[in-house]
């Protein structure tokens, strides 16, 4: 990937997701995986893989931040995490079975419902 | 006892959400944290970045095993997000915040429509990735 127009183009798909993450409480994978998508040709699954990497590292850095700050509550966060990380598993492995094309109809609905949120709310 | 029913439910939900479409699961995690186990907004928010941890961590881990993930271009948009995170704070500070859900809803609506326009127009290439 090392060309310069691709490294610049996701930089841009990082500074988008961040600063609509940072404004909206939601961003990181719903902003990485349609601009991978159409951007830069990633397939469907591709960019949900990848964007699921890229999330863990804004994750871990965001988490540290609020840490120290002593906002974090352990116990709550992996009550739900745990179960979360399963139902990863079981949701990944069943992305392998679904056609491509419902995937992304799929992920199209999701992303029409978000934004449809986000005006009326 | 019955919170504790929800959060573990709708944790495995958000879970099964991340792994299916790549997203973190932040949207579902905030409501629960707040609403199931009495958090506070700004902790809950803080809390969910947790939980998305070992989220993400599971379901990149079984994409890995599928040869799905592009490690570098992760590791790109992973740093830019950070300082993108910076930026949006200022910007947050400097906006009214109704207005940019609107243009961010309507900019998402937008994106969605191209997708499935795309999808619609394209041949089925890739029928799953099965046993690879």
């Amino acid at each position: 990937m090392a060309d310069r127009g691709t490294t610049l183009r996701l930089v841009l798909i990082g500074l988008v997701s961040g600063v609509f993450s940072a404004l909206l409480g939601v961003g990181g994978g719903i902003v990485i995986v349609p601009l991978l998508v159409l951007w830069l040709g990633f397939r469907q699954r591709e960019a949900s893989a990848t964007s699921l990497a890229a999330i863990g590292l804004i994750a871990l850095v965001g988490v540290t931040l609020y840490a120290v700050r002593g906002h974090v509550e352990v116990g709550p966060g992996l009550l739900v995490g745990i179960p979360a990380a399963a139902g990863a598993v079981a949701g990944a492995v069943l992305q392998q079975r679904l056609r491509a094309r419902v995937l992304s109809f799929a992920f199209a609905a999701l992303l029409a419902a978000i934004g449809a949120y986000l005006v009326i709310s | 006892m019955i919170d504790v029913l929800i959060a573990v439910t709708v944790g495995c939900a958000a879970g099964v959400a991340a792994g299916l479409f790549g997203v973190g699961g932040g949207i579902l995690f905030v409501p629960v944290l707040t609403l199931a186990l009495g958090l506070s907004q700004i902790n809950a928010e803080a809390t969910s970045l947790l939980a998305i941890i070992p989220t993400v961590a599971a379901g990149t881990w079984t994409q890995q095993r599928y040869g799905n993930v592009r490690w570098q271009a992760a590791a790109v948009i992973g740093v830019a997000a950070v300082v993108g995170v910076e930026a949006g704070v200022q910007i947050a500070t400097s906006l009214p915040e109704s207005t940019l859900r609107r243009l961010f809803g309507v900019l998402m609506i937008a994106v969605a429509i191209q997708i499935a326009w795309r999808t619609r127009a394209k041949p089925d290439s890739d029928s799953g990735a099965r046993g690879r």
